[in-house]
């Protein structure tokens, strides 16, 4: 139970991070408004209660220094200046840090922690810092409360009869404090004995009904500790006359003393409150009627005759942001699913109906070409649930920038644009690690020393520009900086040292720019634990790729870098051609695709023993037989004659040979992950109107399983190469 | 018939820590997201014993309090407000506006448990 409560916590904490970063943007933007530091304010603050909550000590230390500073800011005591802004920045920073060490289990920089903490108490006023409880000083006749040690020490189990005066002073009406319910929750800790003192209530006429006359004279016989009983009457002190006396209670002088006091001042009562139980004075557990009593039944009417303004004042008082629904994540992959089955279903009707061979099919293919656009307005009405901007992933990016500039001693801004972006909810988070990579090169490879950018006549401060846009169905990431840009010559010849190409091979410029996603390829001349770790923009690029992205960077020299994610705009649905091979129908992600075409064979040219290449407009490209790929064979009629011109990320060409395309549609993806282990060559499968299986191709792979395509890259840079 | 709670705090983990502690022990748990949701539910929620938070949006918990006490929805419903342990002065503040108590964060179950014991007479 605590576990999910806790996982709550920590989901809420990346909200309020959130919540807290934005505001610290705004204020790092100039705007140093009261709303925006109240925002704050309160969201370090639910961190602190949670954290608080669940003994995540650091996390609370932290949380509140953090809060105290800027409780002094938004009671104007503090104002917001450059330094500690920046100080902020890296607190908010550290409180992340902080969460997710508490998440994961991992490990804080103490010395950072320590630094940060000093550094934020330099804000706080002496007295502030002073964590202690102190009990409220009202110096009542109960000076001895401990109220911090409920759970304490453990009990004495020997019995103790505690004689306990408590006369409430008028005040305590007011607070909805009830003598009744302090009886009540006394009574839990043993043997209790109420007498009601009503001497002092005057004579009808007399009463003021504001005035409190009442007092009761107590016994408790308990094993539980003197600090227990005292705190029963906790929430009332300061609003009445409370005297607790225990019998044996010689551990402390000051309460010996005040029981000599207490015996001397009001002997009658406690002679009534020793007397046998049952006896005249005695009266356990009548509810007492307390002097304002009378008035809450018209305040109950009123109550009744208020609740319909409130209620209508609901809809007014509602501002801010839109109404939200939070739904469980499975629930709307549910969803997904249903909608994917759906457009399943309906290329299965479409095919149905083509089989029926009926003459006249167009009013049936209007009513189906209506199912289809529904079908695909639900469809991306669904997504739309599942997509979220960009914005809490750029905003971690910032700090990602920061830290790094930190640790390189560079200075980097950040600056994002289309924040609003948005994005399949899994392509964020599975975006997140090589956003960070990237960035963490951009700054530590790509942006210069603040000396030689002057010297490059450049801003001191690096840029680093992070932007997000819809771009023709796919979502397009881009990351640009402007550092010194790739260098050309050390890439090149790092390459050739790691025998990733030939030592001899011409490259474009475009070509060497993409050797760095090679695998096995560092530019770092030190493994740095900045940007490197011991992987390389291969890494990178097989999660981009892994979402169905691209992934592409293009450099100027001294001018910086860009790196261009495509992604698509879901992982559920996507356009596929339809082909068969060998019998087999499968699908190719049309992204992939350059163009199509029919061979004939004075177009096929061979290469070495069993490789082949396809002459298109005088360009030979390297033939990958899919059949062959995956392992199928062809009956002797079959052939393959079609050819579908892929490229890969690296700008190798590729004619993928099938037997023959059918068409292009939509088509859902559905995961092999579980149902069988990883084939080479497939990325997925699906379910085609004909209610067959078809397995969705991963031309990456096949291409770079295949030993003609391989063959033929090394020729072809080869002979660049002479 | 089971004691009923109004908790209003803005921070979901507290609700849900309240939710369980108090759903678990048997009271019937009503809750509200910031201040103003929880005055305009009161009436219909009708409850034996509010929880709020102090540091809320749109009315805080001193808010809270005061329009409780003050507009005469409910004069003497106890309320108790949850503050941290550095706030004697928060502690004062609310008691001066009308509070009946205070739990401080973080409780544990006893803790709260005890607290709606001292206001409501009830365990549950």
């Amino acid at each position: 139970m605590s576990g999910s409560i806790q996982d709550t916590f920590f989901e809420e904490c990346e909200e309020l991070l959130e919540a807290t970063d934005e505001g610290l943007t705004a204020i790092e933007g100039g705007d140093h408004d009261s709303e925006v530091v109240n925002a704050i304010f309160r969201a370090v603050h639910s961190i602190k209660g949670g954290a608080g909550a669940f003994g995540l000590d650091d996390l609370v230390a932290f949380a509140h220094r953090f809060e105290t500073v800027f409780d002094e800011v938004r009671s104007n005591r503090l104002e917001l200046d450059e330094k500690l802004i920046q100080l902020l920045l890296r607190s908010s920073d550290q409180l992340s840090a902080l969460v997710e060490a508490a998440r994961d289990g991992g490990e804080i920089d103490e010395a950072h922690n320590d630094t940060l903490l000093a550094a934020l108490d330099e804000y706080i006023p002496e007295e502030e810092e002073d964590l202690t409880f102190e009990p409220m000083g009202l110096g009542g006749p109960a000076p001895m409360m401990d109220l911090g040690d409920l759970g304490g020490a453990p009990a004495e189990p020997q019995e103790e009869t505690y004689r306990i005066r408590f006369q409430p002073l008028k005040e305590m009406y007011g607070t909805g404090n009830e003598p009744f319910f302090l009886f009540q929750a006394l009574k839990d800790l043993g043997e209790l004995t109420v007498t009601m003192d009503e001497n002092e209530l005057p004579g009808f006429d007399a009463m003021d009904m504001s005035e409190a006359y009442l007092a009761w004279d107590l016994v408790l016989v308990t094993k539980e500790t003197r600090s227990k009983v005292e705190a029963v009457f906790e929430f009332v002190e300061g609003l009445c006359e409370l005297s607790i006396n225990g019998d044996g209670d010689a551990e402390a002088e000051a309460n010996a003393l005040a029981a000599l006091d207490a015996m001397f001042a009001a002997p009658p009562a406690a002679d009534a409150a020793a007397a046998p139980e049952g006896e005249a004075p005695a009266a356990p557990f009548e509810p007492p009627v307390p002097a304002p009593e009378p008035e809450a039944k018209p305040a109950a009417a009123e109550e009744k005759a208020s609740a319909p303004k409130a209620e209508s004042g609901k809809q007014e008082q509602r501002g801010g942001p839109k109404p939200t629904l939070r739904v469980e994540l499975e629930r709307v992959d549910r969803l997904i699913n249903a909608v994917g089955e759906l457009i399943i279903n309906h290329s299965m009707l479409a095919q149905q109906i083509a089989n029926l061979n009926v003459s006249d099919t167009r009013d049936v293919e209007t009513e189906l070409e209506g199912f289809k656009n529904l079908a695909r307005d639900i469809q991306e009405g669904v997504m739309a649930i599942r997509a979220q901007p960009v914005k809490p992933l750029f905003q971690r990016m910032a700090r990602i920038v920061r830290e790094a500039s930190a640790a390189t001693g560079k200075t980097c801004k950040l600056v994002t644009e289309g924040e609003n972006t948005e994005v399949d909810k899994t392509v964020i988070e599975r975006l997140s690690d090589p956003l960070t990579h990237i960035l963490r090169n951009a700054v530590d490879h790509g942006v210069e020393k603040p000396d030689d950018r002057e010297a490059a006549g450049k801003s001191k401060i690096g840029e680093i520009r992070l932007s997000a846009s819809h771009r023709s169905g796919s979502v397009c990431i881009e990351i640009k900086d402007d550092g010194a840009g790739v260098n050309r010559p050390r890439v090149k010849q790092i390459a050739i040292e790691k025998g990733l190409i030939p030592e001899n091979a011409e490259l474009t410029d475009s070509e060497i720019d993409n050797l760095l996603f090679a695998p096995g390829f560092s530019t770092a001349k030190e493994i740095s634990n900045l940007s490197g770790r011991g992987v390389g923009m291969d890494v990178v690029k097989n999660a981009v790729t892994g979402l169905g992205g691209r992934i592409n960077i293009s450099s100027s020299p001294g001018k910086g870098s860009t790196f261009t994610i495509i992604l698509p705009l879901t992982l559920a649905v996507m356009d596929g051609m339809v082909v068969s091979v060998a019998d087999q129908t499968m699908v190719v992600p049309i992204t992939s695709i350059v163009e199509t075409m029919r061979g004939s064979d004075d177009m096929i040219n061979s290469l070495g023993a069993d490789g082949t290449l396809l002459s298109i407009r005088g360009n030979f490209v390297p033939i990958c037989d899919v059949a062959g790929g995956l392992g199928l064979y062809r009956e002797s009629d079959q052939q393959a004659g079609v050819y579908l011109l892929v490229e890969t990320e690296t700008g190798q060409r590729c004619a993928l040979a099938v037997d023959d395309i059918h068409d292009q549609r939509q088509v859902v993806i559905k995961s092999l992950d579980g149902v069988c282990g990883e084939i080479p060559g497939v990325a997925a499968a699906t379910i085609l109107g004909d209610g067959k299986i078809a397995m969705i191709l991963d031309p990456e792979s096949i291409i770079a399983a295949s030993p003609t395509a391989a063959a033929f890259d090394t020729e072809r840079r080869m002979s660049n190469a002479s | 018939m089971k004691t009923k709670v109004l908790a209003i705090d803005d921070s979901r983990t507290i609700r849900n820590l309240l939710a369980a502690t108090l759903e678990e022990a048997g009271f019937e748990y009503h809750c509200a997201v910031d201040g103003r949701e929880g005055v305009d539910m009161y009436p219909d929620v009708d409850p034996d014993v509010v929880i709020t938070d102090i540091n809320m949006p749109n009315l805080d918990g001193f808010g809270v309090i005061e329009e409780l006490r003050g507009t005469g929805i409910n004069s003497k419903v106890p309320i108790l407000v949850l503050t941290t342990e550095s706030a004697p002065e928060l502690k004062a503040r609310a008691r001066g506006a009308g509070a009946t108590g205070w739990i401080t964060k973080p409780f544990d179950d006893a803790s709260l448990i005890f607290a709606l014991k001292r206001v409501t007479g009830a365990a549950a």
